[in-house]
């Protein structure tokens, strides 16, 4: 279809696409991260390299399986203090009952941003909302100084700013619940996340957070991947409501069996 | 007890909104700001953003006793909130297990002190007796067959006094109510004020409205772009909302709902459409209305208005369904239910 389009419109495209790249968001000097962004790659599945795995379920033969990566943590391993990463082992061994993606739970930061699914950026004039499909998550990024936060929660306190053409982004008061992918890596309510956000190209978004939490990392670390931004036509947020799909999951081991079951 | 009214909300009786385009009633003058000029973003559009409460006293439906009221004048709010509080501040509890569902008061509420700007008698505005019209008789039926089942199958055990206050089946988590599974409090859309946490933040953007629900955390990701609904076949809890600027207005159309609703909406089917429209007219005052049209579930459209008030502070995380320990509660006293009477 594109290329039937005439060249005029073609080019009135392209124009409009490199004035979104230049044009300011809320203040002149901003870049505007407006849109629907979504990550590809395997950091969900594991954001250290590794090979591909089976399945939780066999006999769904090569569906769902867990697609081999070459790992997005910058220098390779994640630094984790000895017992750590017994516990990391042992959150890997329970990964198909344990991680608090399958219970629908709301997936903190950074894990939000490279779920298999598109969240979006709403660029305000003094917050930044990003929302998120999965869960309904949402958190809202304070240009202007909100205070400490109240309590820990589960999207955490996210205070950002302006770094040149790069959103900062400061991240403190996250539960311990979440996890960081499926393969068990975790934090504790110790971590602080500083996540960097710029934008390459109109439609590419490099994405940084680097990660300290004295509790689990001997270091901070650091873990880098491009957010691509969706360009299908139909491209939109719509509801991942999990919530439905978790309850069977969660709840079927509560008390006794339900009758007919 | 004080009663809030925003700064701009003087009587200004007979000064006329400057609307320009706008197609439908204009604002009550009662509500718009005199000069002043609603503050634009770089795309021209009005600034709708900022956190917004619809908490209030007024009742959604008009009381039987102010039939053809309409407003209340200062007086008779100011005497209607005092009796309500009063009411609201009674000691609920019965020292049962009943205390658990009833034993709410004001205390664990948030409806605030006061009646909504503008001191209409209710949310609903038309009909204009300020009352729901009725169900059709085919959805009217449906809705006591359901109940019917409902009540049968609870003569067995394994039910629950559920928050409509009739015994339920509890010991499936898809039987229970969507408030309890934490899916809806049918606070979304509309936007509906329910027994607390009634706060929603709006940010905004070139192309996309974001509405922040702070109960449960439920945001609508509203495109103004001028893409079509979903296809028809596509049905989500809260519907395909899509947007578009009237004028100053921003006017949200949802379709394609589910189906199943909490509520004040639970009346309703698939077939829901629903237009609401917000317009800024103080700094202080969003000026939101809404229409609800089913034509398989009522006999005819009704329309409600709210004026949000903007308030300042911040809106925090409400996580629900992370920590529904009483939903697992219920579902293990049912279940045990049903295992001892085996």
């Amino acid at each position: 279809m594109t290329s039937r389009l005439p060249r005029f419109v073609v080019a009135l495209l392209a124009l409009a696409a490199s004035a979104a790249f230049a044009q300011p968001g809320g203040r002149s000097t901003r870049p505007n991260l407006s849109g629907i962004w979504q990550a590809l790659g395997t950091a969900n599945w594991d954001l250290e390299a590794h090979a591909a795995e089976a399945g939780p379920a066999p006999m769904l033969g090569a569906l769902f399986v867990i697609p081999p990566g070459p790992g997005f943590v910058v220098g390779g391993a994640i630094p984790y203090l000895p017992a750590a990463l017994a516990a990391r082992q042992a959150n890997r061994a329970n990964r198909w009952t344990d991680d608090p993606e399958l219970k629908c739970f709301m997936p903190g930061v950074p894990r939000a941003n490279y779920l298999p699914y598109p969240f979006q950026i709403v660029q305000g004039t003094d917050k930044i909302m990003m929302t998120y499909e999965f869960a309904d998550a949402v958190r809202i990024v304070h240009l202007d100084d909100p205070g400490e936060a109240p309590a820990d929660s589960w999207m955490g306190w996210s205070i950002g700013r302006f770094d040149g053409d790069t959103l900062v982004v400061d991240v403190t008061a996250q539960r311990d619940d979440t996890w960081l992918d499926r393969s068990g890596n975790y934090h504790s309510n110790e971590l602080h996340v500083v996540e960097r956000y710029t934008l390459r190209s109109p439609d590419v978004l490099l994405y940084e957070a680097t990660l300290e939490d004295p509790q689990v990392f001997s270091r901070p670390w650091t873990i880098r991947m491009p957010l691509y931004r969706r360009l299908d036509e139909n491209a939109q947020l719509m509801e991942l409501k999990c919530i439905p799909f978790a309850e069977r999951a969660l709840y079927d081991r509560i008390g006794a069996p339900p009758s007919g079951n | 007890m004080q009663l809030h009214t925003p700064t701009a909300a003087v009587a200004l009786l007979g000064v006329a909104l400057a609307a320009a385009g706008q197609a439908q009633a204009p604002a009550p003058a009662s509500l718009a700001a005199p000069n002043w000029t609603v503050p634009r973003l770089a795309d021209g559009k009005p600034d709708l953003q900022g956190i917004w409460t619809n908490k209030t006293i007024t009742p959604f439906e008009r009381p039987a006793d102010l039939a053809d009221k309409e407003f209340f004048t200062r007086e008779e709010a100011e005497a209607y909130a005092s009796r309500t509080l009063q009411r609201n501040n009674r000691d609920n509890r019965t020292d049962d297990v009943n205390d658990v569902l009833s034993a709410y008061n004001a205390f664990w509420w948030d409806s605030g002190t006061s009646l909504l700007p503008g001191f209409r008698t209710s949310i609903v505005v038309d009909p204009p007796n300020g009352r729901i019209p009725a169900l059709t008789p085919a959805r009217s039926a449906a809705l006591a067959a359901q109940r019917e089942a409902v009540r049968a199958r609870c003569l067995e055990p394994g039910c629950a006094v559920a928050n409509s206050g009739a015994p339920a089946p509890a010991d499936e988590p898809q039987a229970l109510d969507l408030m309890t599974r934490c899916i809806s409090f049918g606070t979304v859309v509309p936007m509906l004020p329910s027994a607390y946490n009634n706060n929603y933040q709006i940010v905004q953007t070139a192309g996309a409205v974001a509405i922040n629900t702070e109960m449960v955390h439920q945001v609508r990701r509203i495109p103004t772009d001028g893409k079509p609904h979903l296809p028809p076949n596509v049905r989500q809890w809260f519907g395909d909302p899509r947007g578009r600027w009237e004028g100053d207005t921003l006017v949200v159309e949802s379709t394609n709902f589910k189906g199943e609703f909490f509520g004040r909406m639970a009346a309703a089917d698939e077939n829901l459409r629903v237009v609401e429209r917000f317009t800024r007219v103080a700094p202080d005052v969003l000026l939101y209305r809404f229409t609800v049209e089913d034509p398989t579930a009522w006999t005819s459209p009704w329309s409600g208005e709210i004026p949000l008030t903007r308030i300042d502070g911040l809106l925090y995380e409400y996580a629900c369904h992370e920590g529904n320990r009483g939903m697992e509660n219920i579902l293990r006293a049912a279940r045990k239910e049903i295992a001892g009477a085996k």
